[in-house]
Formats: C-alpha cells, structure tokens, sequence
C-alpha cells in the first residue's frame, strides 16, 4: 500500500520540479536581455535560421489551405447562393485562425525541433556545461536571442502566410470556379478588420514564445533527468519538444481566443 | 585549512536524485602541482570533477577554495571563481558553429574590453602554444580527437587562469599526441605555477604528471598520497588497479551494488 503511495508522491513532485524548472528557465531567459554576451548576431542568425529558412514551407502550407478553404468554402456557400462572400470566409479563417496556428506547427516542425536537438546535442557533449565553466550566461548566450529571433520571425511569417493563403484562395475561388473577382476583393475587404488581423498577429506572438521556451528548454534539459547523456536523450527530447510545443499552441490558441472575442 | 593546499574536500557525498555515487570524499589539492585523480570507469571521477568546478551543487560535505566553502558561494562568486579557472573537458566541448580562433577567442570577448586585434594575437598565441597556429579557422567538425583536445585546452587558458581541470586528457588519443598534452600539463605548471587537477585513467600518463594522486574506487578515496607513495601503497586494490589485475573484480563491484542498492541488491 505504502509503495503506490510513495511513487504517486514522487511523481508529483518530479511534476513540481519540473513546472518550477520551466518557469525559472523562461524568467533566466527573459534576463539574458539584459546580461551579457552581446546578442545581435546570434540573434541575426536565429531569425535567419527560424524565419527566412522557413518562408517557403509556411508559403506553401498557407497556400494549399488558401485553396482548400476555397473549394471546400464555395461548395457550401452556393447551397445558400452566397458564394460572392467566399473571399470573406478564407480571409476570416486564415486571418484569425489558420494562418497563426498553422504557421506555428510548421516552425515547431522545423525549427522548433532543430533547436531542441542542437541544444541537447550542445548538452550531451559538455558545451553547455564548457559555457558555465567559462562564466558565460548559458541561457543568455542560447535561449535569449532564439526567444528574440522567434518572437520576431513568426508574427512575420504569419503574415506572409496569410498573403499567400489568400492569394491561394482567390486563384481557386476566381480562377477555377469562377467566383467575380470583385465580389471575392469586397467580401474580403469588408469583413477582415484589424481587430481580426491582430487577433492573429497576437496569437502568433503568443506561440512564437511557447516554441522557443518548450523547444529551447527541451533541448537545454536533454537527460538531465535521468543522469544519462546520449543520442537517445537528444532524440526524445526533439519529440517531446514538438509534441509540446504543438500542444501548447492549440490550448493556448483557443484560450487567446475565448479571451479575444 | 594548510597555506599551501588551494582546494580541501571534506566529507564530500554526493547523489544523482537518491542514488548516492560519492561516499565522503576527503582529501586536498596542493596550490601549484598537479594533482591526479585517477580510478576505474565508473568510479566517480568525472562526478568529482563535476563537484570541483561547480558544476553539481555540493550535498553533504565540503569543497573549500582558498579556505571558502564553494558551495556557499553567490551567484556573483561562482562566477568570479569560474574565470580564475580553466577547464578542459573530455571531449574539448568546441562549439561546432565556430572555428578554433572563435572558440578560443569566446571568454575574452565576453569578459573583457580588449581591442579585437589584441585578442586576434592573444588567441593566436594559445594556438601557438597547442601547436593549432594553422588550424584557427577550422572548425571543430574538420579536425581530429587530439587537435579538438588541444584547442579546448588553448580555450582553457585564454584567461591565464590560477587553476586548471582537465578531464580525461588522454583518452582516445595515440600515444605521442598524448604525451604532448602531459607535456604541455607539465610546461604549465613549471613556467606559471598552476594548480592543475587531471581527472584520467591513464596510468602511465597519471605517473608522469602526478606531484600528488588520488585514487577512488567505487565511489572513495582508496589511496592518496605522491605516486611514490601509491606506488609503495599497502592497499589490496589499490595494487590491483596498478597491476591491472581482474579477477577480484566483480567481487569488488558487488559489493560497491550493495552500498548503492542496499536491500535492494541484497533481495536479488
């Protein structure tokens, strides 16, 4: 009887450790900006890294689902004879919604996983420890300038993602199925605001953090835990980075929501 | 705590969650030698090293630096304590996306106000002394074991430290590269008077080095003293480890289990 008990106990408060971990890695983060080393470079080279190399996957991403909003949105609206709203609805829907989320599962998927490996490879071969030997601020030097270069990159590429969403929408909705074009332009212009884009610019600056929080500090504890240090602590740290990253970017997608509207 | 003894280890325990690897560990490291911490794989060697440059936090016991507890020191302590020593660690723990002159150059650009072309010269001159001069804008991933080896120990005494932890020098290494890094260990001491530490295995290399050795097992100290001292060393296992003798091994290790396992081991 007494052994469930202690190994529930325990479990609690590995799980307490843990939350206390994450918290104090974001508030040491969050220091980094004010301690040295310098981070524009670094930080240069994220943004390179998070947001220029991933312009074509969010591009192509966003103007695939631009198209199927399209299809699957003038299909419904000509049940109602109401297919000149149809650059409202991908507009609306890629504004507010798909284009920030989905734009924040493929930088996870790409990025936020190359991070969480680099760290945790920097881990198992001693670098981050090299660093503290050194006097030199680990999380300054590591998750500072990749926490700026996200929170930078993504509300970006969200944007250019929406751009290219739409203009994927109105290539199907105006170009295969004939919808008027101006009937799709004015339904789109009348219907997203700016509250509608910065709801979307918000959530993305939003995700931009939880990626680079959850991966970088993934990668940063790589085997920590379990006292072992080796690939197999790497790889299970870039799973557990992007299964949690993602999670946490659809549960905090429909709170900011639920707050917003 | 003696003048002369820069660091004293008193008692030190040491635990990974609540398996204890370190049984009060007590000995100390004269300023100025070399001091060589040798022992079996496993031993709790690289856990030691891990203790001396304030990479684990201390549990039960002490490590004194120049008669102050490290493991009572600030945030701001620890930090000044890490620039006044330099580590060397297995693998060299180069950062992969910089070459050697940047790796090197890496401390002196945090800590310091130095004018670009004094630290190009300094590091230069650490290069030099490994005998990298050639190799500052290579990166990690195109040189070798010995030469990442060699750099990292350039990156170790960029900062002119007043103490220095090497962690395996020899490992992996052929001979003549490794007994140019005990050289290099030896130049050290006599040109600077550093207090070096040397975590190895490596008898031969350990011997040559060593003003004092300390050898543990099982997580202790078995024996400590001047490699004369360890050589002439009464202690059954220390010989065996001398020796390179296995058969008592296993019983040895059984025993160490029993200590980690306790009831545990016993009920198995």
């Amino acid at each position: 009887m007494v052994n469930p008990v202690r190994a529930l106990g325990a479990y609690a408060l590995r799980q307490v450790c843990s939350a206390g971990r994450l918290g104090m890695f974001f508030i040491y983060t969050l220091r980094g900006l004010i301690r040295p080393p310098g981070k524009f470079w670094h930080t240069l080279k994220q943004i390179q890294f998070i947001g220029t190399k991933s312009i074509a996957l969010v591009g192509f991403t966003a103007a695939f689902t631009g198209m199927v909003l399209a299809l699957q949105g003038y299909h419904t609206l000509t049940k109602f004879g109401a297919e000149g709203w149809l650059g409202s609805a991908v507009g609306l829907s890629l504004v507010r919604e798909l284009g920030p989320v989905l734009c924040a599962l493929m930088v996870t998927g790409r990025a936020g996983s190359a991070m969480a490996a680099e760290i945790g490879i920097m881990r198992i071969e001693e670098q981050i420890d090299a660093l503290e030997c050194m006097a030199i601020d680990p999380y300054s030097y590591l998750a500072t300038p990749r926490m700026i270069a996200s929170i930078i990159s993504l509300p970006l590429l969200t944007s250019f993602g929406d751009v290219v969403g739409i203009l994927g929408g109105y290539l199907v909705g105006v170009g295969l199925l004939r919808v008027n074009s101006g009937a799709f332009w004015s339904g789109l212009t009348s219907s997203v605001d700016f509250g509608d884009i910065s709801m979307g610019l918000i959530k993305s600056l939003c995700f931009s953090v939880l990626i680079a929080w959850i991966c970088v500090y993934k990668g940063y504890y790589a085997g920590v835990d379990e006292g072992a240090y080796g690939p197999e602590q790497v790889g299970r740290a870039t799973t557990s980075a992007v299964v949690v990253a993602a999670i946490a970017v659809l549960i905090s997608d429909y709170v900011i929501t639920s707050i917003l509207l | 705590m003696s003048s002369e003894n820069r660091i004293e280890i008193r008692g030190l325990n040491s635990f990974y969650n609540s398996r204890q690897v370190l049984f009060d560990i007590s000995f100390s490291i004269p300023a100025s030698r070399v001091t060589v911490i040798m022992g079996v794989s496993g031993c709790g060697k690289t856990t030691l090293f891990r203790h001396l440059t304030g990479l684990k936090s201390t549990g039960p016991g002490q490590i004194a630096v120049d008669g102050k507890d490290l493991g009572s020191f600030s945030e701001t302590a620890l930090s000044d304590y890490r620039r006044r020593i330099g580590v060397l660690f297995q693998s060299g723990a180069l950062f992969n996306s910089l070459t050697l002159s940047e790796n090197i150059a890496m401390p002196l650009h945090v800590h310091t106000d130095l004018a670009e072309e004094t630290i190009r010269i300094m590091t230069l001159m650490k290069l030099n002394m490994v005998g990298l001069a050639e190799f500052g804008d290579y990166t990690p991933s195109q040189i070798s074991g010995g030469m990442k080896k060699r750099a990292g120990l350039a990156r170790a005494l960029i900062m002119d430290p007043e103490m220095l932890f090497v962690d395996e020098p020899s490992s992996g290494l052929d001979p003549i590269t490794a007994a140019g890094l005990d050289r290099l260990i030896l130049n050290l001491r006599e040109s600077r008077g550093m207090t070096i530490v040397v975590v190895t295995h490596e008898l031969e290399s350990a011997f040559k080095i060593a003003d004092s050795i300390v050898v543990m097992d099982a997580g202790s100290v078995l024996a400590a003293g001047t490699p004369e001292e360890i050589r002439n060393s009464a202690g059954a296992r220390v010989h065996q480890f001398l020796n390179r003798e296995a058969d008592p091994y296993r019983m040895h290790m059984e025993a160490y289990y029993e200590r980690l396992l306790g009831d545990q081991w016993r009920s198995q």
